[in-house]
């Protein structure tokens, strides 16, 4: 059942992420779709960091994941590279439960 | 040692795989905490990796052993994973119109590719370059998405909770590293800052994977902004724009 469910989860994901490649490929948009275009992905990922960092399950939870993210947006802003910021985020998290909260 | 894919041999010249590496890095991270998670939900490590392979798509699958976990259906943890999946058809229009047409096998490996960290950092930059830093980008993080998943589903007794090394925490850390040059822009801030709001106040009510779709709203309302930079402290004349969005002259090959 685990191994159907696997399955299930590879083909629908494919799906998702191949249309646009098989379908849309090389198409011109309108400069309105363009812009919706461009601008998705900023929505989306801010959306995924809120959840990622604020949600367990469908409750809203303040963990040591809250000072690792903030961390890293503060290494964010300094334009830190790409490997610190996620190295602090998860040191600054580590560090928090290691003092004994989240 | 495995024969790196053609796309990743063609940009040893650096400056792409310099972008991606450290991407991997961060993807191998939160790959490793996947590992161990699958297994404690009841995945044998075989499973756990081939699931790395064949879906490939970080949040969902935690999505889905986290049902498990919770003892849930397997079959309703896939549904909750493929909710959170949905946000790739947009994600796969956004890249798509930078792709050559040339072949379906192709585009058919390119479609494979359509993931978050593969298209933010496509996007977030030169137009010339989208379709290598895509690519590279997507070899990258299939390598280190399904090896380190291994190392955490067969190694994992030896890590322990990766929650005590905060690895939870690396992909919302990477993700923002990510959104950052769209932080740059006025427009960018918004659909970001409304994406944060809307996902937030869905959480409580609405299945995992519903409130971050809804999220994308923040793009329809940025829409009426300009895109226009906004300064940062080391970055007075907001030289860095990355993207100018709307304007962008097609590009129908790399």
């Amino acid at each position: 059942m685990i191994v159907l469910a696997v399955i299930v989860l590879a083909v629908g994901t494919y799906a998702c992420k191949a249309a646009g490649p098989l379908f849309a490929a090389g198409r011109e948009l309108s400069p309105t779709m363009q812009r919706l275009t461009d601008l998705l992905p900023a929505a989306l990922l801010a959306a995924l960091v809120a959840t990622q960092t604020l949600a367990t399950g469908s409750s809203l939870v303040l963990d040591a994941r809250v000072v690792g993210v903030s961390v890293a947006a503060v290494a964010v802003w300094l334009r830190a590279p790409f490997a610190v910021v996620v190295l602090v985020g998860a040191g600054a998290t580590a560090l928090t439960r290691l003092l004994g909260w989240g | 040692m495995w024969s790196l894919p053609r796309t990743l041999r063609a940009s040893m010249d650096g400056s792409v795989l310099a972008k991606a590496i450290p991407v991997g890095i961060a993807v191998a991270a939160y790959g490793v905490s996947y590992g161990v998670l699958a297994v404690a939900a009841g995945l044998s490590p075989l499973l756990a990796t081939l699931s790395s392979l064949l879906v490939l798509a970080g949040g969902s699958q935690f999505a889905f052993v986290g049902v498990l976990a919770a003892g849930g259906a397997p079959l309703m943890g896939a549904a909750s994973g493929l909710l959170l999946n949905l946000r790739f058809l947009a994600f796969g229009v956004a890249i798509a119109r930078h792709l050559p047409t040339a072949s379906l096998l192709r585009r058919a490996l390119d479609g494979y590719y359509v993931v978050d960290e593969p298209v933010a950092l496509a996007l977030s930059g030169p137009d010339r370059d989208v379709v290598r830093r895509f690519r590279v980008t997507g070899a990258t993080v299939v390598v280190a998405w399904v090896s380190a998943t291994a190392v955490g589903a067969y190694g994992g007794a030896l890590l322990g909770d990766p929650r005590t090394w905060g690895l939870d925490a690396a992909f919302p850390a990477g993700f923002l590293a990510l959104l950052a040059p769209w932080l740059r822009r006025r427009s960018g801030q918004v659909a970001a800052g409304i994406g944060v709001v809307v996902a937030i106040l869905l959480t409580p009510f609405a299945p995992p994977g519903v409130p971050v779709i809804a999220g994308g709203i923040g793009a329809l309302v940025a829409l009426r902004f300009a895109d226009t930079s906004v300064s940062v402290p080391d970055d007075p004349g907001g030289s860095s724009l990355p993207i100018e969005g709307g304007r962008r002259p097609h590009e129908g090959s790399s």
